[in-house]
C-alpha cells in the first residue's frame, strides 16, 4: 500500500513538471532591428576641367554576405581633381544622407587616403571648427597613366590633431574601401 | 546506525629517537566539532594484528612499533570502519578527529575518498587543499589541476575548463546539483560559478554521469558543498587571497550554524577585484576584473525526510583586452604579425569597453522522503537566471550601449527514486522537465547574434549498480531526452538566401520586411543515451575501471542560429539550421594502483563522434567596413583519442613527487585532417617537502612543458584589400611548446584553536616566461600573464 502511493505521488510529480513545460509558450514576436546609421553607400565625384569621374562603394546588406559593389571610371593622367564624398544610408527609402551627420560633428570624424601607383597626391581642402582636416573635400592629383589604388578610410572619434596615419589616429573604422583605378 | 566521519590527521610534537622498532605511538581520538573525546572506538594496525581500543579519555598507545608508514583502522560504535595512515617517526603523537557530519546519514566521507558518482567512469575529486590554493582564481584554473583537463581562455579572467579535449555545450556543470545554463555556448562564455562557493568538485570524464544529463560527452563537473555536522555549532571560514598580477585580490568568507535537529544554515560570500593583468613585458590592457558572488543554503537533514532551500548570486564584469578589439581583417593580419599589442595603456583598475557583465541567479528547494525497505525520493525544482551583458568599442550616442544584451531564463523540475533496498543492487530511474526562454533585447540597436527563443527538455533516466561479487561491480543505465527548441529570428534576406535556406526553409517564414525575414524554427531532437562499465577490484592496491558511453546532444543556440558580426571579436560567426544532434561513442578505461609509497593512474580513451559540431574561420566575407573572418559552424565525423596518466611517489615520510601527463589527438575522420582547438600535450611534474612538525610546513615546486600543437587545420587564404592580394591568414597556426615554473609553500598555526590560521605563498611563472597559448584566444594579440605573486590567509574559526 505504502508503496503505491509513493509511486502515485512520484507519477503525479513527474506529470506535473511535464505540463509545466508544455503549457508555457508565449507568442510574442520579437521587434526587429534596424540597425542605425549605417552606410552603405560612398560615392567620390572627382572633377577636374575635363570632366567628372566616379568611385563609388556600395553595399546594401550591410554586415551581409554581399560584398560592397565597387565601380571607378578611369582618370586622366598628370591632372589634378577637386573631390567630395556622398555617403548615404540607401536601406532606407528615401536614402538617408549621412555626409550631412558627418559634417555636423565634423570634429569627431577624419578621412584618411592611401595611395598608390599613378595616384601621387591628396590634400585636404576642408577644415572641421578647430581648424583640423575632415576629408570630405579634398584634391587629388594623378600622375604618368598606369593603374593606381587609393584607400579612404572613414574614421570615427580619432584623435585630432593627428600625424595622418591610421595607426596614430586610432578611433572606430566606419569606412574602409580600396578603389583600383586605371589612369590613362 | 551509520555516521558521517571526517578524519584529519593532525601530527603533532614527536621526538626523534632513532631506533628500530621501539617506538610508541600515542594517539587521541577527538570529535573534530566540539573537541570532546571519543571513547570506545577500536583501533586496528592493518596487516600487524594488534589493536586496543580508545580510553574515557579518548587516547590510545600503542609500543614497540617500526619506523615508517602504517594503517590504522578505527572503528566506533556510530561509525563505519575507515582507515587513516600514520608515520611513526620516533615516539609519535597522533591526534585523530572524528566529525559527525550529516549529508546523507547512509553514506559516509572521509576527506581524500570522496564516494564517487560512478563505479566505472574516469572520475577525480579536487582536494579542499586545491580548491584553496586556487580560490583567487577561476574554475576552470583550479580543474587543470587534474591531468586530461585544460582550459579555453579568453585572456586571464575568462576560462572554460576542457574535458579530454572537449568543452562549451559538452561539458556539464553541476551546481549543488543543479544544472547551471549560463550560455555555455560561447566561447568566451566561462561558468559562472564561483570556485569558493563549493568546497566538493569533481570531474567525471566522458557522458558516464546521465543521471545529471544525456549530453555531456565531455564529462560533467559536479560542485557540491560540503556537507554539514549534525550537531549543535557555529564555525565559519574566511581567506584573503592578494597577488600581484593584476595588483588586486579577493576575499571570501562562509559561516555555518547547525543544530543536533538537523536544521542548518549557511553563508558564504566571495569578493574580487584585479586590475588589468601584466605580460612579462606589457600592461594587458583593460583585463581586469569584479566578481562577487553569495550562496545561502538553509535544509534540514533527517534520515527520514530532508529540505533543502539554496540561493545563489554571482556578478562578474570582465574587462576583453583592448588590443583584441580589431577593425577587420587587415587590423587581424597586421596583429598576428606583430610580436607587441597595438594599444598599452597605463595600469588602471577601471574596466572600459570591451567588456561584459554576467549576473546569475540560481535557486533550488529540493525534498528527500525515505521508505523503509523501498527507498528514498528526491524531487527538485530549480530556477535560473542569466543575464549576459558585451560591451564593445562604440561611438557617439551608442557610447555606452550594450552590443548584446541576452536574458536566459531556466525553470527545472526533477524528480528520482533510488531503490537501493536490496544489498548491492542500487536502481535509480527519474525524470525532468525543464523550461527555457532567452530573451535577445533589441534596445541594443545591433542585430541580435542569438535570437529569441523557447525551450522544452523532458528527459527520463535509469541507472543501476550492482555489486557482483566483493571484487567486481557493474554499472549501467539508460537515459531519453526530448528536447524541442522554438525561436523568432530575423534573418537578413542575402543571409537567407546566401546560406540556402530559400529553398530548405521556405516555410519557416512568417514575416516578409523587404531587407530582412521573420522566421519561426521549431526543431526538435530526440536523443539517447546509456552507458555500461564495472569496477573490478583487482588487489586492494589496484582497481580496473572500464566503461562504455553512448549519447547524443542536441545543437546549441549558437550553433544553430549565430548569424553576424560579433564585434568584440570582430569576426562573423554564422550557425546552420541544418545542424542536428550529434552522437558520441567513447570507450574508456582506467588503472589505477595507491599504496602508501606510490600509486598510479593510467586512463586511454578513445571518443568516436558521430556528425561532431565545430567552429572554424573558413573566409573573410567584405563590408564597406573592410573584410571580416568568418567562424562557420559545421559537422564532420570525429575521432578523439587520448591518454591521461598520473603518477605520485613518497619518497620518504616528508618528500613526495607528483607526475602527470596529458595527451589528446582529434582528428576530422571525413577529410583527414586534425580538428581545431585540440589541447597540446602537456606533462607536469612537482616534489613536495612536507614537515608536520614545522607548522604543517610545504614547500612545493612544479614544472610544467606546454608541448607545441602540430596537428591544426590549415590556415586559410584571404584577400587584404589593404595589400591588394590573397594573403595567407595565420589564424591556426599555434604557438611554441613553453615552459612554466610554480612555487608554493605554506605552513599552520595556531591562534585560539590548533592549526586554525594556514598561510600561503605562491609565485607562478616566477621567472617571466614569455609564452601564449594554442587555447587562448587572445594569442594573436598579447603574450601569457607573466609573474604572478600570490599570499594567502585561510582562518577557520
Amino acid at each position: 500500500m505504502k508503496r503505491n502511493k509513493t509511486l502515485k505521488t512520484v507519477l503525479a510529480l513527474s506529470l506535473m513538471a511535464t505540463v509545466m513545460t508544455s503549457c508555457s509558450s508565449d507568442d510574442d514576436t520579437p521587434e526587429v532591428v534596424n540597425e542605425e546609421e549605417i552606410i552603405t553607400t560612398m560615392t567620390i565625384t572627382l572633377t577636374s576641367a575635363d570632366g567628372t569621374a566616379t568611385l563609388q562603394s556600395q553595399d546594401l546588406d550591410g554586415d551581409g554576405p554581399t560584398a560592397p559593389v565597387i565601380t571607378a571610371d578611369n582618370l586622366t593622367a598628370n591632372t589634378t581633381y577637386t573631390g567630395s564624398i556622398e555617403l548615404l544610408n540607401e536601406t532606407e527609402t528615401p536614402a538617408e544622407d549621412i555626409t550631412e551627420e558627418v559634417e555636423e560633428e565634423a570634429d569627431e570624424h577624419q578621412f584618411f587616403f592611401g595611395l598608390s601607383g599613378s595616384l601621387t597626391d591628396v590634400t585636404y581642402t576642408d577644415t572641421d571648427e578647430d581648424g583640423y582636416p575632415i576629408g570630405l573635400e579634398f584634391e587629388l592629383t594623378t600622375g604618368d597613366a598606369g593603374s593606381g589604388t587609393i584607400t579612404i578610410t572613414l574614421r570615427h572619434e580619432p584623435t585630432k590633431p593627428n600625424d595622418g596615419t591610421l595607426a596614430d589616429a586610432g578611433g572606430e573604422t566606419d569606412i574602409a574601401q580600396t578603389f583600383s583605378v586605371t589612369v590613362e | 546506525m551509520k555516521y558521517y566521519l571526517y578524519v584529519f590527521v593532525i601530527f603533532c610534537s614527536s621526538i626523534i629517537y632513532a631506533q628500530d622498532c621501539n617506538s610508541i605511538l600515542i594517539g587521541e581520538i577527538v570529535d573534530f566539532h566540539d573537541n570532546s573525546t571519543l571513547s570506545g572506538a577500536t583501533i586496528n594496525i592493518t596487516g600487524k594484528n594488534r589493536s586496543t581500543v580508545s580510553k574515557e579519555n579518548g587516547k590510545f598507545t600503542f609500543k614497540n612499533l617500526c619506523d615508517g608508514v602504517l594503517e590504522l583502522e578505527i572503528s566506533h560504535p556510530e561509525c563505519t570502519t575507515k582507515f587513516v595512515t600514520v608515520t611513526i617517526n620516533g615516539d609519535t603523537f597522533s591526534e585523530i578527529r572524528l566529525e559527525h557530519h550529516l549529508e546523507e546519514l547512509s553514506e559516509v566521507k572521509v576527506i581524500g575518498d570522496v564516494p564517487k558518482s560512478t563505479n566505472s567512469a574516469q572520475e577525480n575529486i579536487l582536494s579542499v587543499k586545491d580548491i584553496e590554493r586556487n580560490s583567487g582564481n577561476s574554475l576552470g584554473d583550479a580543474l587543470k589541476k587534474i591531468a586530461g583537463v585544460s582550459t579555453l581562455n579568453t585572456g586571464g579572467n575568462i576560462v572554460k575548463p576542457v574535458i579530454q579535449g572537449l568543452n562549451g555545450s559538452r561539458i556539464l556543470i553541476l551546481n549543488n546539483n543543479v544544472r547551471m545554463q549560463d550560455m555555455e555556448w560561447g566561447e568566451e562564455h566561462a561558468p559562472n560559478v564561483d570556485v569558493n562557493a563549493n568546497q566538493n568538485i569533481s570531474v567525471i570524464k566522458g557522458a558516464v554521469a546521465i543521471e545529471y544529463g544525456g549530453d555531456a560527452i565531455g564529462g560533467v563537473i559536479v560542485l557540491e558543498p560540503l556537507p554539514v555536522i549534525r550537531t549543535d555549532s557555529l564555525f565559519g571560514k574566511t581567506q584573503l587571497n592578494l597577488s600581484s598580477n593584476g595588483r588586486g585580490g579577493n576575499v571570501t568568507s562562509s559561516l555555518t550554524k547547525s543544530y543536533k535537529s538537523g536544521l542548518y544554515i549557511k553563508a558564504q560570500g566571495s569578493y574580487k577585484k584585479l586590475g588589468d593583468l601584466e605580460a612579462p613585458d606589457y600592461i594587458l590592457s583593460n583585463t581586469g576584473i569584479n566578481e562577487s558572488g553569495l550562496s545561502l543554503n538553509i535544509g534540514k537533514r533527517d534520515f527520514e525526510q530532508g529540505w533543502e532551500g539554496y540561493y545563489s548570486y554571482f556578478n562578474s564584469e570582465i574587462g576583453i583586452l583592448r588590443a583584441s578589439h580589431i577593425g577587420n581583417v587587415d587590423d587581424l593580419i597586421n596583429a598576428i604579425n606583430s610580436d607587441v599589442p597595438s594599444i598599452i595603456n597605463d595600469f588602471t583598475y577601471d574596466i572600459t569597453q570591451p567588456n561584459q557583465e554576467v549576473t546569475h541567479h540560481l535557486g533550488k528547494l529540493s525534498y528527500y522522503r525515505r521508505f523503509e525497505g523501498f527507498g528514498k525520493w528526491t524531487t527538485q525544482y530549480d530556477f535560473q537566471q542569466n543575464r549576459r551583458l558585451e560591451y564593445d568599442i562604440r561611438v557617439g550616442d551608442d557610447a555606452d550601449k550594450a552590443s548584446l544584451d541576452l536574458k536566459l531564463t531556466t525553470h527545472s523540475v526533477l524528480t528520482n527514486i533510488k531503490f537501493d533496498a536490496k544489498e548491492g543492487f542500487d536502481l535509480k530511474v527519474g525524470a525532468l522537465g525543464r523550461y527555457q526562454t532567452n530573451f535577445a533585447n533589441p534596445d541594443t540597436g545591433v542585430r541580435r547574434l542569438i535570437p529569441d527563443y523557447d525551450k522544452y527538455d523532458f528527459g527520463l533516466f535509469a541507472i543501476g549498480s550492482y555489486e557482483l561479487n566483493t571484487d567486481w561491480t557493474l554499472d549501467a543505465g539508460a537515459r531519453y531526452d526530448f528536447s524541442r527548441i522554438d525561436s523568432k529570428k530575423f534573418y537578413r534576406t542575402s543571409r537567407w538566401e546566401e546560406r540556402g535556406y530559400d529553398l530548405d526553409f521556405a516555410d519557416l517564414i512568417i514575416e516578409d520586411l523587404g531587407t530582412q525575414l521573420l522566421v519561426n524554427p521549431v526543431f526538435d531532437y530526440h536523443n539517447f543515451s546509456g552507458t555500461a562499465g564495472f569496477h573490478y577490484e583487482i588487489n586492494d592496491k589496484d582497481h580496473l575501471r572500464f566503461n562504455y558511453a553512448y549519447s547524443q546532444r542536441a545543437p546549441n543556440p549558437s550553433e544553430l542560429f549565430s548569424d553576424g558580426l560579433h564585434h568584440s571579436a570582430a569576426r562573423i560567426e554564422l550557425g546552420d539550421l541544418r545542424i542536428k544532434s550529434e552522437t558520441s561513442s567513447k570507450l574508456s578505461a582506467s588503472l589505477e594502483r595507491n599504496t602508501n609509497t606510490w600509486g598510479y593512474t593510467l586512463s586511454p580513451f578513445l571518443n568516436s563522434i558521430k556528425d561532431f559540431i565545430l567552429v572554424e574561420p573558413t573566409g573573410v566575407e567584405f563590408t564597406i567596413r573592410g573584410a571580416f573572418p568568418v567562424w562557420s559552424y559545421r559537422q564532420t565525423d570525429a575521432i578523439l583519442l587520448g591518454v591521461d596518466a598520473s603518477l605520485y611517489n613518497n619518497w620518504s615520510s616528508k618528500i613526495r613527487t607528483d607526475h602527470k601527463f596529458a595527451w589528446v589527438r582529434g582528428t576530422d575522420t571525413e577529410t583527414d585532417t586534425p580538428l581545431i582547438n585540440i589541447p597540446a600535450a602537456n606533462f607536469t611534474n612537482s616534489i613536495t617537502y612536507t614537515n608536520p612538525k614545522w607548522n604543517n610546513f610545504l614547500v612545493s615546486l612544479e614544472s610544467q612543458y606546454v608541448f607545441e600543437q602540430t596537428r591544426f587545420p590549415d590556415n586559410i587564404e584571404v584577400f587584404s584589400p589593404e595589400q591588394q592580394e590573397n594573403v595567407i591568414l595565420d589564424i591556426n597556426t599555434p604557438p611554441d611548446a613553453y615552459h612554466l615554473l610554480s612555487l608554493n609553500t605554506e605552513a599552520s598555526f595556531t591562534l585560539k584553536n590548533k592549526n586554525d590560521l594556514t598561510v600561503g605563498l605562491s609565485a607562478s611563472n616566477p621567472l617571466n616566461t614569455n609564452y601564449r597559448d594554442y587555447l587562448n584566444r587572445q594569442r594573436y594579440f598579447v603574450d601569457d600573464m607573466g609573474r604572478n605573486i600570490s599570499l594567502r590567509l585561510i582562518f577557520n574559526y
